[in-house]
C-alpha cells in the first residue's frame, strides 16, 4: 500500500475557489433562514447554477457516460464548501450516494445526471447507514412497486427515486419518476436538508440493480465518508465566525477573546477542527485511491466528525452568547445541520460499533 | 536519477564496502555520517547532503534491512530533536566540527538545563547567572526536570548574562560540558518510584566562550528554535495504526476477553477513533513539513497526544481490574535511574502514571492552548506586566 496523498492539489483548490465564490455571491444566510419560514425558492436556482453551470453533478461520473470523470477528493472539498454554506442542495444524496449507485450499474441515466438536467434520490430514511437496516418497497408480478419509506432526503429535489425492493432473489433498485409518487414535505430539523415522505402506489418502476445490497451499502458508505468534509465546513465556519466574533465583543472594558477561558476552549475546538480535516481527507484519499482502508477510514472519519461539528455549532452558541440563540444570527442554522448531520448516514455510535469488527476490538 | 534512487543506489555501494557484521559499530556510524548518510537532511559535511527530509525513512530502514548498528536515537532524543538542529542554526564552523558527529553517532549523549524553579512554563525567567571571566563564563544556578542528565555528556544551557536587560533580552545560550567539576546531577524521583528526570545544581561551572551558541544576549531566540524543534520532533511523525498507547491497551482488550463491558467497549472505541485520527493528522503534517508548508496542527497534536494518552492509560487500568492494583512488574516502586523516556513501556500502573508527563513536559498542555489561540486563531494575549521592565526589577 503506497501512502496516500494527504495534501490538497493546485486543481483541488482552484475547485474550491470557485465553488466558494459561487456560494458567496448566491447563498445568502438571510435566504437560507427563509427556508425554515417556507420559502425554498433558493434551492432550484442555486443547485442549477453548481450542477448544470459549474458541473458538479457529474464529478463523480465517469468521463464515458459524460461525467468529469473526478474523484471522492474533488467531492469532498465541493462538500466542505457546501457545509460552510450551509447551501441547501442535493449535491450529497444525488450528486454522491444516487450517483455512486447508479454508477455501479453503468445506468442509462449517467449522461443526464451528470448534466445537472435530472436529479436523483435513494428512498431510504436520511438516519439510514452503512451498517443499518434497509427500508424496502415491495413490487408486485407486473414490476409495479409499492410501499412507504420515511424521512427521505433529497427527495423533494429529485426527478427520479432509486427505490430499494426485496424479492426473492435478494435486494433490488428500480429507478421510479418522483412526479409519480407520493411526497409529503417533513419539517425538518435540518431545513437544508428538508426530508419528505415517500409513498409508492403500484408505481411502474424499472429494475436498474439486481443482487444490490452490497452496491447499496457502499453508496452509503461513501456517502458517509463524504459527509465527513461537509461536517468539516460546518464546523470551521462555527470556529471562524465565533473567533471573529470573540475578537470584536467586548465587556469589562477589553475584548472577550482575551480572556483564557473563552481562549483555551478556542484552541481546543481548533484542534478538534484540524483534527476532523484530517480524518474527512483521509477517508475521502482512500476513497479516491481505491484503497482496502477506506471501510475503517470512512467510519473514523464518521464517529469523528459528527460529533466534532455537532460540538462546534453548540461552543459557537455558547460562546456567542445572547445572539447566538437568535433566529436572526446564522448560527443557529449551522446547529441544526450539525445535529442532523450527526445522525444522517449512521449515528457515531452505529460507526463506532461497525469498527470494532473491523479492527478486531469485539465487545 | 531520482533523489531517492541516488540515495539508495548510494546507500548500497556505502553497505558493499561497509560490511555491517564485519565492521566495528562505532567505525561504521563514524563511516555513514562521514558518508553523508546520516541525516540526509542535514547539509554537506555535517553528515547529510541536503536532500529531503522525507528521504530519511528511506535510508534508516535500508541500514536496518542491511543488519547495520543503530545510533540508538531512543536514548539520545535531546541530542538529536533538540540540540543538533539548533547547533546546525545557530554554531560556528567549529562547534558543528565538534559537537554534530559524535552526537549523531550516540558517543555523546545530551540533555537540556532550561526549566528551574522559578522557570517553569515562563521559561524567560531563568535566574541561572553566566558571568564573564576572561575567555569564557562563570555559571551559578539549579536546574530542574533534567531527563537524562545522568548520562548526559553536554548540555544544551540557557543562563542569564545580563540581569539589567529585560527577561527576554538577557540571555544568552551555552553548550555546557556535564563532566565538569561544578556540575552536580541529583535524581529527582517521580511519582512512577523511578527517577527519569534530575536537578542540576550548577556550581561555579566554567564554559569557554567558544561554547556560547549564537551571541551573548540572543539566548530567547536561539532557545525558541530549540523548542519549535521539540514540537515538531512530536507532532510531525508518520506512525503506523495502533502505534504508541492505543496499541498496548487494545493488546490488554484482546488478551482479556472476560474483563470487557459495553461500558469500557464505548471509551474504547471513542479513544481508538482519536488515536486513529491523531495518526491521521500526524501523517498529514509529516506530508505538509516534508513540502516545506508547516500548519497549524503542530501545536495542537501534543494537546491530543497527551490527553489520548491519559485517557488510555487510565482505561488500561480499569480494564485490568484486580491486576489494576498491583504495581509489581519490574522493580515495583524501587527507585531506578532508566536509560530512556519510556512512555508505554513496563506495567500499566506505570504507563498511567507516566503519561501524567505528557500535559506537562515540553510546554504544559495550558500553555500550548495559549500558543494556539494566540499564534493561530490570532487572539488577543494575556495581560503582562513583566515584559517592558529589567528582570532584575521584577517581583519573583
Amino acid at each position: 500500500m503506497s501512502e496516500l496523498d494527504l495534501l490538497h492539489t493546485d486543481v483541488e483548490d482552484d475547485l474550491r475557489a470557485s465553488v466558494r465564490d459561487l456560494l458567496t455571491d448566491h447563498c445568502d444566510p438571510t435566504a437560507v433562514a427563509g427556508l425554515y419560514d417556507g420559502d425554498r425558492s433558493p434551492v432550484a436556482p442555486l443547485w442549477k447554477a453548481l450542477a448544470a453551470d459549474l458541473g458538479l453533478a457529474g464529478l463523480l461520473v465517469p468521463e464515458a457516460h459524460g461525467g468529469a470523470g473526478a474523484s471522492a477528493r474533488e467531492a469532498a472539498v465541493v462538500l466542505e464548501e457546501l457545509g460552510r454554506a450551509v447551501a441547501p442542495v442535493p449535491f450529497l444524496t444525488s450528486a454522491v450516494v444516487a450517483t455512486s449507485l447508479l454508477c455501479e450499474a453503468g445506468s442509462g441515466l449517467l449522461p443526464a445526471l451528470a448534466a445537472g438536467e435530472t436529479t436523483a434520490a435513494l428512498v431510504v430514511p436520511l438516519s439510514a447507514g452503512p451498517d443499518g437496516p434497509l427500508p424496502t418497497f415491495s413490487v408486485d408480478a407486473d414490476g409495479r412497486v409499492s410501499g412507504t419509506v420515511t424521512s427521505v432526503a433529497g427527495a423533494l429535489e429529485a426527478d427520479v427515486l432509486l427505490a430499494l425492493v426485496s424479492g426473492d432473489d435478494g435486494l433490488a433498485v428500480y429507478v421510479v419518476p418522483a412526479a409519480s409518487a407520493g411526497l409529503v414535505p417533513v419539517v425538518s430539523l435540518d431545513m437544508t436538508r428538508q426530508l419528505a415522505d415517500v409513498t409508492l402506489d403500484a408505481v411502474a418502476g424499472e429494475r436498474v440493480v439486481t443482487d444490490a445490497e452490497p452496491a447499496v451499502r457502499r453508496a452509503l458508505e461513501t456517502g458517509a465518508a463524504l459527509l465527513a468534509s461537509e461536517q468539516v465546513g460546518v464546523a470551521r465556519w462555527c470556529l471562524e465566525a465565533t473567533v471573529a466574533h470573540l475578537k470584536e465583543r467586548r465587556q469589562f472594558g477589553r475584548v472577550v477573546g482575551g480572556f483564557q477561558a473563552l481562549k483555551h476552549r478556542l484552541a481546543d475546538l481548533s484542534t478538534g477542527v484540524e483534527s476532523a480535516a484530517s480524518a474527512a481527507w483521509y477517508a475521502a484519499a482512500t476513497l479516491a485511491a481505491g484503497d482496502p482502508d477506506t471501510p475503517v477510514a470512512a467510519r473514523v472519519a464518521q464517529a469523528y466528525c459528527s460529533d466534532l461539528a455537532v460540538l462546534a455549532g453548540e461552543e459557537a452558541v455558547q460562546l456567542h452568547g445572547g445572539i447566538g440563540m437568535t433566529w436572526e444570527h446564522p448560527t443557529h442554522l449551522y446547529l441544526k445541520k450539525a445535529k442532523a448531520d450527526q445522525i444522517a448516514l449512521g449515528t457515531p455510535g452505529a460507526h463506532r460499533g461497525r469498527l470494532a469488527a473491523l479492527v478486531d476490538l469485539e465487545a | 536519477m531520482s533523489d531517492a534512487d541516488d540515495v539508495r543506489r548510494q546507500v548500497e555501494a556505502f553497505l558493499e564496502t561497509h560490511d555491517p557484521a564485519a565492521t566495528d559499530p562505532l567505525e561504521f556510524l563514524r563511516a555513514r555520517y562521514d558518508a553523508g548518510l546520516a541525516w540526509v537532511a542535514f547539509p554537506a559535511g555535517h553528515g547529510g547532503q541536503g536532500l529531503p527530509q522525507a528521504l530519511q525513512p528511506e535510508v534508516d530502514r535500508l541500514f536496518a534491512e542491511a543488519g547495520a548498528p543503530s545510533n540508538r536515537p531512543e536514548t539520545n532524543g535531546i541530542g538529536l530533536g533538540m540540540a543538533a538542529p539548533t547547533i546546525l542554526g545557530f554554531g560556528t564552523p567549529a562547534q558543528k566540527e565538534r559537537f554534530l558527529r559524535p552526537l549523531w553517532t550516540g558517543e555523546e549523549i545530551w540533555c537540556q538545563l532550561f526549566s528551574e524553579p522559578g522557570a517553569g512554563s515562563d521559561l524567560a525567567n531563568v535566574a541561572t547567572r553566566a558571568v564573564r571571566d576572561g575567555d569564557g563564563w562563570v555559571v551559578n544556578g539549579q536546574k530542574v526536570w533534567t531527563s537524562g542528565a545522568h548520562n548526559a555528556r553536554f548540555a544544551i544551557l540557557l543562563a542569564r548574562t545580563d540581569p539589567d536587560q529585560v527577561k527576554h533580552g538577557g540571555l544568552t545560550y551555552f553548550l555546557c560540558d556535564m563532566t565538569d567539576p561544578g556540575v552536580d546531577v541529583r535524581p529527582l524521583r517521580q511519582i512512577t518510584g523511578e527517577a527519569e528526570f534530575n536537578e542540576v545544581f550548577l556550581t561555579d561551572v566554567r564554559i569557554p566562550d567558544g561554547q556560547r551558541l549564537g551571541d551573548e544576549g540572543q539566548g530567547w531566540r536561539v532557545a525558541n528554535a530549540t523548542l519549535n524543534n521539540e514540537r515538531v520532533a512530536i507532532g510531525g511523525k508518520a506512525a503506523a495504526r495502533e502505534s504508541g498507547m492505543i496499541g498496548v491497551v487494545a493488546d490488554t482488550w484482546r488478551r482479556h476477553p472476560e474483563r470487557r463491558t459495553p461500558e469500557l467497549h464505548d471509551r474504547l472505541l471513542r479513544l481508538w477513533v482519536d488515536a486513529e485520527v491523531a495518526r491521521q493528522t500526524g501523517l498529514r503534517l509529516s506530508q505538509k513539513l516534508a513540502q516545506g508548508q508547516p500548519g497549524p496542527e503542530g501545536a495542537g497534536m501534543k494537546l491530543s497526544f497527551a490527553r489520548i494518552a491519559q485517557e488510555l492509560s487510565g482505561l488500561e487500568l480499569e480494564i485490568l481490574g484486580e491486576e489494576g492494583l498491583r504495581y509489581e512488574s519490574g522493580q515495583g516502586w524501587t527507585m531506578v535511574r532508566p536509560e530512556r523516556v519510556d512512555f508505554t513501556g513496563r506495567d500499566a500502573g506505570f504507563r498511567y502514571l507516566r503519561a501524567k508527563g505528557n500535559s506537562i513536559e515540553g510546554g504544559t498542555s495550558e500553555i500550548i492552548r495559549n500558543i494556539v489561540a494566540e499564534r493561530v486563531l490570532g487572539l488577543p494575549a494575556e495581560h503582562r506586566t513583566d515584559k517592558d521592565r529589567p528582570w532584575k526589577e521584577l517581583e519573583r
